[in-house]
């Protein structure tokens, strides 16, 4: 039996501030797909990760694994079993 | 007791007036959250904020209790396409309520210049497609702000099918049928900062608040990028007031709810330096549909200052009276007698971007 994808997403604490955050374990080969079902209950938080676009919100960041993710447009960036993702505030969002 | 609204770069203040004068009615709401827009419903009391966190984007809250507690909503947003540069919300602007005879119906107007329209109190966002798709909304630019953005929407009192909106930069448009269709209107507006020949172009002016005289809705005031210009036919033509006096740059304008031709402005040293001119901080008001000015300076500051009033932050409430106002440096006075005479609330708060009386 082949290996099922699966991420969990973390997010930064500083969301828990808007809205409630908990760790997710979700299936997926890509971020977007782990994303896109971690999300899919609460279309609020995603809009606090992701843009009208689907995109990663100018002054979010992601990690895949320890390793930035490098397509903030599609979130085609793989994801293995049992990675780890960390949607984090980017400092740049001051 | 009397409610002012405060939206600043760090949330959303309450200030009250049970007659004593005003005072800061608890902590904040939405504490280090800038607020991009504020409006207190007088159909019906529901609040509506937009915020711009600076990390997580556009946010959209209502309270259906004066503020005691705020539900999260959906903000406007634009629909997914796919293409890379496709359009995200990036704050609500400003908002309108729809009208007496739409209870439901609350406008939005973001950055980048989208309508928004919901029936159902902010429930569900709809985009105004037919402003959005218009050919020459390709050539609306940014100002301040890297995308153009509607920061006002007038709906006509006496039919909540006209609207008129002003665009930084895109000009002034206005519809007849509820936002099925726009004409441009801004006749006489002028932008000096475009290149020789197109300064009267009406899709190229840079209106920092458009705002309608309630005794009047034909009567238009225009605090422009490059002047202050009065409309006596809704926006479809303006004439310019001239030799405003210490300057006719600003971004706000409060008309008077019962005389057409009065309306307070706060101006600024144009267009370089957006600080008060020689650093003497001054409210003008014209009395004569702005023909004349004066300037009153009682309670501002005597010595240099470097207050800036964005276009949202100077307010006057139904009785025409009470007057607010808000800057960039955090300060905050009231006026109680039509703006003659000022009181400085606040030298403490975060950078002030609107202003909203409790109707």
């Amino acid at each position: 039996m082949a290996t099922t994808d699966m991420g969990t997403v973390r997010f930064t604490a500083t969301l828990a501030r808007h809205r409630a955050a908990p760790a997710a374990a979700a299936p997926g080969a890509t971020v977007r797909a782990v994303l896109d079902a971690a999300l899919a209950d609460d279309p609020l938080l995603r809009a606090y990760v992701l843009d009208d676009q689907g995109r990663v919100r100018r002054h979010v960041n992601i990690f895949v694994d320890g390793a930035m993710i490098a397509d903030r447009v599609r979130l085609s960036d793989a994801v293995g079993a049992a990675s780890e993702i960390y949607v984090l505030q980017a400092l740049s969002g001051g | 007791m009397a409610t002012l609204w405060v939206g600043s770069r760090k949330g959303l203040f309450r200030f009250e007036d049970g007659g004593g004068g005003w005072v800061l009615a608890g902590p904040p709401a939405f504490l280090a959250a800038p607020v991009t827009a504020i409006l207190d419903d007088p159909r019906d009391g529901t609040l509506y904020v937009g915020l711009a966190h600076g990390h997580f984007g556009c946010k959209f809250h209502r309270s259906r209790d004066r503020g005691q507690s705020w539900s999260e909503l959906a903000a406007p947003a634009f629909s997914a396409s796919g293409e890379a540069d496709a359009p995200s919300v990036e704050m609500i602007w400003s908002f309108a309520a729809g009208g007496a005879d739409r209870p439901g119906r609350v406008w939005a107007g973001t950055l980048p210049g989208g309508l928004f329209w919901s029936d159902d109190r902010g429930e569900h966002w709809h985009l105004c497609d037919s402003l959005w798709t218009l050919p020459d909304r390709t050539r609306w630019f940014g100002a301040g702000f890297d995308h153009p953005g509607i920061h006002s929407i007038l709906v006509d009192p006496r039919d909540s099918a006209h609207l008129t909106v002003g665009v930084s930069v895109g000009g002034v448009w206005i519809s007849r049928d509820g936002g099925a269709s726009w004409t441009v209107g801004g006749r006489g507006l002028e932008a000096a900062y475009m290149p020789p020949g197109q300064e009267a172009d009406p899709v190229m002016q840079d209106p920092h608040l458009i705002a309608a005289a309630p005794a009047d809705p034909d009567r238009i005031w225009c605090q422009h990028h490059c002047g202050i210009y009065v409309s006596d036919d809704g926006g479809v033509s303006f004439r310019e007031s001239r030799g405003v006096k210490p300057s006719s740059f600003g971004f706000a304008v409060a008309p008077h709810p019962h005389d057409r031709d009065r309306a307070w402005f706060a101006p600024a040293q144009k267009d370089e330096e957006r600080v008060p001119v020689g650093g003497k901080f001054v409210v003008t008001e014209t009395l004569d549909g702005g023909r004349t000015f004066r300037s009153h300076d009682r309670g501002l500051p005597a010595g240099p200052c470097y207050d800036l009033v964005y276009r949202h932050a100077l307010i006057v409430d139904r009785s025409g009276e009470r007057l607010a106002m808000g800057s960039t440096t955090g300060n905050l006075w009231t006026s109680a007698d039509a703006g003659q005479d000022w009181q400085h609330l606040s030298a403490h708060l975060p950078p002030i971007a609107a202003l909203a009386f409790a109707p």
